[in-house]
């Protein structure tokens, strides 16, 4: 028998116990509470969902344009960004050469004379994790050592996440225990497609205890998903089963992270908080490597959420291409001058 | 400057200035006092007086404009008519080029535009920058095309001549672009006044005129108050009148026009609704109110001022909306991260406080967010009233600022009264996810756009304009061209070619000395009554009018309505469904008139003949002519399709014709049956229901007709016939304020007195001068007749899950 089997059994049955219809909360007067615990799923809520599109791609296209950052707001929302992003590498060349090499950059993600050039080198800035395949956690945790930088780990079948349930859970106990604090679980398309939202919240809450205190992160391949409403549905369903993130894509899509899809995310983290208390994260990922797109989405984030989401605490960039062109444009900001790639240590 | 390191704390956004250096010295090189500008050169105004423009933000004086007097409208006038004729003799390509290189040079200043505007208006830049520049070349552009098409799409049109157009502040140059690219497109010259808080990129436009190369006098800017616009539509040599602006105002040009001949247009206010279904988005609804309300300061004409919202979710609604509106910014308009910016004028401001204050006074819930709006400047926060009755004076009113009101409905049938309770009808927003739902409650309201899912979206392919006493006319779309062309007249063709035979018939013996036919025994005496509701009815005053043949023989006696029949009428005209018929249904009655008529086809001979004095094959020719025209309306009534524009976003925007409502005819006195069917049947066709006012001269065709109408399934009340004096009739038909539409084939007099009266509710009127017309050739049916009797409603329907 396999752990899995002895620790949360099959999903069904580790869900079953807490599954009746969510009366809901007192709308104005939540409490702020700490980590996710899920609720009880509602289905009512969940298939009551509406998004619609065009509306959501109109507000989506004006939110860049409605507000502007320049300057030095600019410059010190960009270095806030750095902070927020899970540097990652996913690929299947990854050696623990190079990762430890990400894990170098992750402490020391901007040359130390430009930020002493910013008037910003007493920050401690450092990316909010290393994000890798799960046989990846043992090399990058040893290049941290010393670090307060988690590992975070794809796992659960990750990107595709048909490999059978028991192995998937399996695969997060020992990203766990290698040493990941987070997790990033792919879930299991098939479920949202066939609006199978038991077997999903079923899913999802394995997983979630399979993490123990690692943070799970629900990876819901978006640009898999068919609609937009679909992406609201899995999102309040993840989020019922105590995902602390919601997260848009593995980066293997043909679509990844898109500002609607995120719109549509930020709103249901919106909702549930208020009708939970819980504040769940956000995390885009994949599609997000300029500077421009990441000021974009902290924009979506501030607009939508509030000044409280713009932590890395509540949100991420997965991205392994972005730092690099933020790098540039703090130079700029700095000298005046374009910047060149190489100019920048890589990672 | 703030430290990189604490601005990294509180990740605020800080300024974002766009710099309006360039917009700052064009003013300062061109200006800084602007005359007017005339036959392609500028000059100052002959009374040499001028007034000052400002910065609604800070107050500023940005320029001095001048104030143009009846003078200079008539110096405009005059270059604008010299240049006509060539322009319209340039042909629809030679137009195209000078159209096209308009939108081509708006488009490389974009930015000087967009700037220039937002300094005289107070709007934000983006929306001066995203939405009205852009807006504006693709007016151009789009209209381009119409030039270069026009040719073989407008074939039967001709240019009116002289376009007086009037425009106003929240728009100005969007506006402009409106009246003057449609205007250019078909042929006419125009002569423009801009309002007067926001001349200058008009001004700037006149430059850019001139640098295209546009031959001098085809676009003339006349600025000034309204008293320069008042020059402009006394004027006696300016052929159309374009207005845009308020109700009030479009009332008195309908009146100073009524006529005159001059073609007009209006584009006034509303008090739009905007209906929210409990299965709606709400997220996106909230950015829908953003859209709607917040989008330059509430002043738009169009601005979805009344929320309407279904009672399971209007709470729920005004939470998120109270939540959004503290996150949205105010400020100096020229900041890129500012979503609202300044009220044009303290005069506009003080309109808006006062408002809502009486809003207040009358038991509303005032919601407004906690910051506090910029001390320099003219500022008025966005604002929610909540607690509104229909009743309430700021659910009424256009209040032409940031203030909203949220109402509640139960059902589908509640929100539509609701949404239709009001004098305007320019625009609509419906918020469903429910297709069935959307389409229903689009078709019912009333309003000349209805947006689904999305609102205060526009662009050139789409028409836009009003209902009711928002206006008529359009602009945009293929059915905006119209309101610059009129049919050039057909070449008279006869209705049935084949010669008559006549028959032989002696009348002389028939009449004995009083005038009185003779008879073995007395005739049964005939009662012509007025036809109300389906059913013939006497008249209220009780009196009768005699009716005498072409040798003044007395024929017969009709009733004489009165104010009070003519109510009767019209109530009975608002109490049919026949709008919402099928158009086949409409058709299939059409043709049993049709037939019926046919039937007794020998009988309306006889009474042509016997009364008219025409001889019989004329008055074969007649009923013969009748029958046909029955048929051709018939044919009509399921064939006059709209369109689907191609505006360029994913939907489909629907250009739906719709009938006006309550229609009523001063029918032309000839041809004595012909005439009545012509001028009838065209409303009836196309859904609307008609009280017709039969000629003074021979009613007892109508009269005759009332028994046709009876054994053809006319549902009550579609066709009501009024017999009478015109004098008794016309004035309490033409202020009604429930009658939609009026046509008038009379006198002069009679035509200038329906347009005036129509100013009450803003009909929409067709008035000709009797015997203009050959009602037996094409001139007396087609596609003009369509037109009138039918309005242009644009949907528009997003589309993608």
């Amino acid at each position: 028998m396999t752990r899995a089997a002895k620790r949360g059994g099959t999903p069904e049955e580790a869900a079953s116990s807490s599954r009746r219809v969510f009366a809901g909360a007192e709308a104005d007067v939540v409490p702020m509470r700490g980590r996710n615990a899920g609720t009880p799923l509602d289905l009512d809520l969940i298939r009551g969902q509406a998004a619609n599109r065009s509306a959501i791609e109109r507000r989506a296209a004006t939110l860049g344009k409605r507000r502007s950052v320049k300057q030095e707001w600019q410059t010190a929302w960009l270095l806030r960004a750095v902070t927020m992003i899970d540097l990652t590498t996913l690929a299947g060349d990854d050696t623990p050469g190079r990762v430890a090499r990400l894990a170098a950059k992750a402490r020391r993600p901007v040359r130390p004379g430009l930020l002493r050039a910013l008037g910003a080198e007493d920050l401690g800035l450092r990316v909010a994790s290393v994000c890798v395949y799960p046989t990846m956690v043992p090399a990058v945790v040893e290049a941290l050592a010393g670090d307060d930088i988690p590992v975070c780990a794809v796992a659960a079948g990750f990107p595709a996440g048909l490999t059978p349930f028991a192995q998937r859970v399996e695969e997060i106990h020992e990203a766990v225990e290698a040493g990941a604090r987070e997790i990033d679980i792919v879930i299991t398309r098939r479920h949202v497609l066939a609006g199978d939202w038991e077997a999903l919240y079923d899913e999802v809450r394995a997983f979630r205890e399979a993490c123990g205190d690692a943070h799970l992160k629900t990876i819901m391949a978006t640009g898999e998903l068919g609609s937009l409403r679909n992406v609201a549905r899995a999102s309040w369903t993840c989020m019922m089963a105590g995902a602390d993130f919601i997260k848009t894509s593995t980066g293997k899509e043909k679509v990844n992270a898109t500002l609607p899809v995120g719109l549509v995310m930020a709103r249901a983290i919106r909702a549930y908080r208020k009708l939970s208390g819980f504040r769940v994260g956000l995390k885009p990922a994949g599609g997000v490597g300029k500077a421009k797109q990441a000021l974009e989405w902290l924009i979506l984030v501030k607009e939508e959420l509030g000044g409280a989401w713009l932590e890395r605490s509540l949100f991420r960039f997965g991205a392994s291409s972005l730092l690099a062109d933020i790098e540039r444009q703090l130079e700029h900001h700095v000298t005046g001058r374009y910047s060149a790639y190489h100019r920048h240590p890589l990672g | 400057m703030p430290k990189i390191a604490e601005l990294f704390e509180t990740m605020e956004y800080g300024p974002a200035p766009e710099v309006a250096d360039e917009a700052r010295g064009w003013i300062a090189e061109r200006g800084p006092r602007f005359g007017h500008f005339i036959g392609g050169a500028w000059c100052d105004p002959a009374d040499g007086e001028f007034f000052a423009t400002l910065d609604p933000s800070n107050e500023a004086q940005l320029g001095e404009i001048a104030q143009g007097c009846p003078g200079d409208v008539d110096r405009a006038v005059a270059a604008a008519r010299a240049a006509q004729a060539a322009w319209r003799d340039l042909g629809g390509h030679g137009r195209a080029r000078y159209l096209y290189a308009i939108a081509r040079h708006l488009q490389k200043h974009s930015r000087l535009f967009a700037t220039l505007e937002t300094l005289d208006n107070g709007k934000p830049i983006r929306e001066s920058r995203d939405i009205d520049i852009p807006l504006v070349t693709r007016h151009f552009y789009h209209h381009a095309g119409w030039a270069q098409l026009m040719d073989a799409e407008l074939a039967d049109c001709e240019p009116l001549g002289v376009a007086g157009q009037i425009i106003p502040w929240n728009f100005p140059l969007l506006m402009l672009a409106w009246k003057v690219a449609p205007a250019l497109a078909t042929g006419n010259t125009v002569v423009l006044k801009p309002a007067e808080f926001t001349s200058l990129t008009a001004l700037r436009f006149a430059e850019l005129c001139r640098e295209i190369g546009l031959p001098p006098g085809v676009v003339n800017i006349v600025t000034g108050d309204g008293r320069t616009g008042a020059a402009i539509v006394e004027h006696p040599s300016v052929d159309k009148i374009a207005f845009t602006g308020s109700t009030e105002v479009g009332r008195l040009i309908r009146e100073a026009t009524a006529g005159t001949g001059k073609k007009i247009s209006l584009e006034l206010g509303g008090k739009s609704p905007f209906l929210v279904f409990d299965d709606a988005d709400l997220d996106s609804v909230v950015e829908g109110v953003v859209d709607a309300i917040w989008f330059n300061q509430g002043q738009v004409c169009c601005a979805g001022s009344r929320i309407l919202a279904h009672e399971g979710i209007a709470d729920a609604l005004a939470d998120r909306l109270r939540a959004r509106m503290e996150t949205l910014r105010m400020g100096a308009p020229l900041d890129k991260g500012v979503d609202i910016g300044a009220i044009i004028a303290p005069v506009q401001l003080k309109k808006i406080e006062s408002l809502v204050e009486e809003g207040r006074e009358e038991g509303a819930a005032i919601w407004q967010p906690s910051w506090s709006v910029p001390r320099e400047g003219w500022f008025y926060p966005p604002t929610l009233c909540t607690d509104v009755s229909p009743a309430a004076r700021i659910a009424q009113v256009e209040i032409f600022g940031p203030v909203v009101v949220q109402m509640t409905f139960r059902t589908p049938a509640e929100a539509v009264a609701l949404a239709n309770n009001t004098r305007y009808g320019l625009a609509a927003s419906v918020w469903t996810e429910n297709v069935n739902l959307a389409l229903d409650i689009a078709s019912q309201i009333k309003a000349g756009t209805v947006w689904i899912n999305c609102t205060n979206v526009f662009d050139a392919a789409s028409g836009f304009g009003g209902y009711r006493e928002s206006g008529f006319g359009r602009e945009g779309g293929r059915e905006g061209l119209r309101e610059y062309v009129r049919q050039r007249p057909e070449p008279a063709q006869s209705i049935s070619e084949e010669d008559p035979e006549p028959v032989e018939r002696d009348e002389e013996e028939d009449v004995d000395e009083e005038g009185h036919a003779p008879a073995s025994l007395p005739a049964i005496d005939r009662t012509a009554k007025l036809y109300i509701g389906g059913r013939q009815a006497r008249p209220d005053g009780g009196y009768s009018l005699e009716v005498r043949d072409c040798r003044g023989r007395a024929a017969g006696e009709v009733a004489r309505g009165n104010r009070k029949d003519a109510r009767n009428a019209v109530e009975a005209a608002l109490a049919t469904d026949w709008a919402r018929t099928t158009a086949h249904l409409r058709a299939q009655i059409l043709y049993y008139i049709g037939e019926n008529l046919d039937a007794c086809r020998s009988a309306f001979e006889d009474r042509l003949h016997a009364l008219t004095g025409c001889d019989p094959g004329a008055a074969r020719r007649e009923v013969e002519g009748s029958v046909r025209r029955l048929f051709t309306w018939a044919a009509w009534a399921d064939k006059w399709d709209g369109a689907v524009h191609r505006t360029p976003f994913r939907n489909v925007t629907l250009a739906m014709p719709e009938p006006l409502g309550v229609m009523a005819v001063i029918c032309p006195p000839e041809p004595a049956l012909l005439g009545f069917i012509s001028s009838v049947i065209p409303g009836v066709a196309l859904g609307n229901s008609v009280v017709a006012v039969a000629s003074e001269r021979w009613p007892l065709l109508a009269t005759d007709f009332q028994q046709v109408l009876e054994t053809s399934d006319v549902p009550p009340g579609v066709i009501n016939i009024l017999t009478g004096l015109e004098d008794d009739l016309r004035p309490t038909l033409a202020g009604h304020d429930a009658v939609d539409g009026m046509w008038y084939f009379g006198t002069d007099e009679g035509a200038a007195d329906v347009e005036r009266r129509s100013a009450s509710n803003l009909k929409r009127t067709w008035t000709q001068v009797a015997g203009g017309r050959d009602w037996f050739g094409p001139d007396g049916e087609g596609r003009e007749f369509l037109r009138h009797a039918s309005q242009i409603k644009n949907i528009w329907v997003p589309y993608g899950e």
